[in-house]
């Protein structure tokens, strides 16, 4: 299940905020700290998260301290499924 | 004589119980500040800075965020006579020593006298700061004046020196973010923002009525002038968000109208696009956007389909077309340059491709031929005058591209502490250089492009010799071989920024681990994200004859090159 997320989630961001469908990303790098993603992007990957996990996030959350790797992204969404 | 003290004293004197500004804020309830209120909090500090030896004339740097202490310190320098100058706060994202660097740069440059922060930011202000050495006399802790109702200074205006600020002394400076944009701080007087405001709130229809509704960031000339010193000079009152929250929640934005019967926006035109493909059905039960008269689309180029899209989107909860308009401005003109006609949707054309592109004239399209759609920015405001010249500085015809100049009793003092730059900035008769391209029709101006090197994001002005230096100092990129440059998205509707970097390792893995430091540092180094980071063997990038990056020959060189792979861009 865990797998599934981080697959899931990585292919998103690579496809359609960085436009490099190939570039992997690793579970524990910094997606917002380093640039990877910008603060535009959260409300997409809030609204995919809804679509394809069924949780809902609160705007509050979408923080570099909560989403800045996709662990801690899966982890989120874990807790709340 | 009036200046920006005279005006609020009249405020606090007739409508002291008047809310001038309503803080909404996520996950705390509204926050209303009166004329009394505001004159009592600016009071306090007017207090501190004389207590601090600040003189009227001296600049007050404001590193603060968007909430009270902001709006306080601001409005006490103004009534002490300092010039007050908002700095764009540290973001998590931004490498603390690239911050201090910026902010050594903007001292030495602007030689404020105090800067206004939060205790726990003094260590980082302190940090970028040489004692005895350069301008600053004092830091001064917003968190140590309590500023609470029951604490409150009753406003002495006898001591407020601002009082008696000249009609042409210098009110306050605006900057551009990066190191580029802080060194050029434009300057305005008390009489240059009274006459702009008494044109362009001609050209609104500007009424006691309004009810202005902003997300926008006050270091900005959208946000500063159109958002919160127009309403508060003017007795309109503001309803003002945070931008971290609306990019956040940009229903926020369509609810605060709802709930406060809102009439008057400004948006950039990204905020078109974010808007009507990211808010979800649910976040727009209730809202009733009938009350909004216009929403005017300005500080980056306008686009007819962002409008569409936002208007399809919206028009099911009381949304008039002609609520959408545009505006073309600049922060040297305090703000608006032109403004399209409230009354009726904006003019848009269809351009043909071939003509606008080699022979720079807007002929209208016909047949099947590839066109490009075009939307006017409207007539220039009642006070300003705008002609369109060629490099000779001679008027060219109607529908011919020329660069925009500009003439007005509302322009720039100076970039301040720059009189190299602010000499180059005028030609010799006194018309302002704009450094964009554009053509006239039927009095109307059309926007088609930009001279200066300079990419605009969601609104944001960047340098891309900002990020260019940045970049230079990723190991593996060819010292002084980068290129930065903005290409518009027309998903999002705005600019992408793509850096094109010289490197000679062929290595997949190290080539990946070279394009992701380069994204980094100019993320920690600037707050851009990077669109798109595009690795090329030396030498791919075109110098000009004097060894400059040609961004613009650079940027045709990337778009064939990408349309060759069948890339995106």
């Amino acid at each position: 299940m865990t797998e599934n997320i981080l697959v899931k989630l990585a292919a998103y961001i690579a496809t359609e905020f960085l436009k490099q469908p190939d570039r992997l990303i690793t579970q524990d790098e910094p997606l917002l700290t380093s640039g990877l993603i910008d603060s535009f992007h959260l409300v997409d990957l809030s609204i995919f998260v809804e679509n394809n996990f069924g949780v809902r996030i609160d705007d509050a959350e979408l923080n570099a301290s909560s989403f800045d790797t996709l662990n801690q992204l899966t982890t989120f969404i874990m807790e709340r499924m | 004589m009036m200046n920006f003290s005279t005006c609020l004293q009249r405020h606090y004197e007739q409508t002291p119980d008047k809310v001038a500004i309503t803080l909404l804020f996520n996950n705390r309830p509204p926050f209303p500040i009166t004329y009394h209120n505001l004159i009592q909090g600016a009071s306090a500090y007017v207090k501190t800075y004389i207590q601090k030896g600040i003189l009227p004339g001296d600049v007050v740097l404001l590193i603060l965020q968007h909430d009270v202490d902001l709006l306080y310190a601001y409005f006490g320098a103004v009534l002490h006579g300092a010039i007050p100058s908002i700095m764009p706060f540290l973001t998590e994202k931004l490498l603390p020593e690239r911050y201090r660097t910026d902010l050594a740069e903007l001292v030495s440059v602007t030689r404020p006298t105090a800067i206004v922060t939060y205790q726990t930011f003094e260590s980082e202000i302190r940090a970028a700061l040489q004692p005895g050495e350069d301008s600053v006399k004092a830091v001064i802790v917003s968190d140590l004046l309590v500023c609470s109702e029951n604490n409150m200074y009753q406003p002495d205006f006898d001591t407020f020196s601002g009082l008696h600020r000249g009609e042409d002394d210098i009110v306050l400076l605006q900057h551009s973010s990066g190191s580029t944009g802080l060194q050029k701080g434009v300057a305005l007087s008390h009489r240059a923002i009274f006459n702009h405001l008494e044109a362009y709130g001609e050209s609104i229809c500007l009424s006691k009525d309004d009810v202005i509704v902003s997300w926008l960031p006050l270091y900005h000339d959208m946000g500063l002038i159109a958002c919160f010193l127009l309403p508060i000079l003017r007795g309109v009152p503001v309803v003002q968000m945070s931008p971290f929250d609306w990019v956040r929640a940009p229903y926020r934005l369509l609810q605060a109208i709802s709930t406060y019967r809102g009439t008057l926006t400004w948006l950039p035109n990204f905020a078109y696009n974010f808007s009507a493909q990211k808010i979800r059905e649910r976040d727009l039960e209730g809202v009733d956007l009938s009350s909004w008269r216009a929403s005017i689309n300005t500080s980056e180029p306008v686009k007819y389909k962002s409008h569409q899209q936002f208007f399809e989107r919206f028009k099911s909860y009381g949304l008039r077309l002609e609520t959408l308009q545009t505006s073309y401005g600049m922060a040297e003109n305090v703000f608006a340059v032109t403004q399209n006609d409230l009354k009726k949707p904006p003019s848009v054309e269809d351009i043909d491709r071939e003509s606008f592109a080699s022979d720079r004239i807007a002929r209208p399209s016909f047949d099947d031929r590839p066109s490009i759609q075009m939307m006017s920015c409207g007539k220039p405001i009642p006070n300003t005058k705008i002609r369109v010249v060629d490099n000779k500085g001679h008027d060219v015809r109607e529908r011919y591209i020329g660069e925009i100049v500009i003439k007005s009793n509302c322009m720039l003092t100076s970039y301040y502490n720059r009189p190299d730059i602010t000499k180059k900035a005028f030609l010799d008769d006194g018309w302002y250089i704009s450094g964009d391209y554009g053509y006239m029709v039927n009095g109307e101006i059309y926007i088609a492009g930009r001279k200066k090197d300079l990419i605009i994001v969601g609104g944001k002005n960047i340098y891309p010799q900002d990020l260019e230096l940045l970049v230079y100092e990723v190991p593996g990129v060819h010292a002084g071989r980068a290129s930065a440059f903005g290409i518009f998205n027309e998903a999002t509707g705005t600019e992408d920024v793509i850096m094109v970097a010289e490197v000679d390792i062929d290595d997949p893995i190290e080539r990946q681990t070279i394009g992701d430091n380069i994204r980094s540092i100019v993320t920690r180094g600037s707050a851009v994200a990077l669109r798109y980071v595009h690795l090329v063997k030396y030498p791919w990038l075109v110098k000009t004859s004097s060894g400059k990056t040609a961004r613009s020959a650079n940027r045709d060189k990337f778009l064939k090159e990408m349309q060759v792979k069948g890339q995106i861009y």
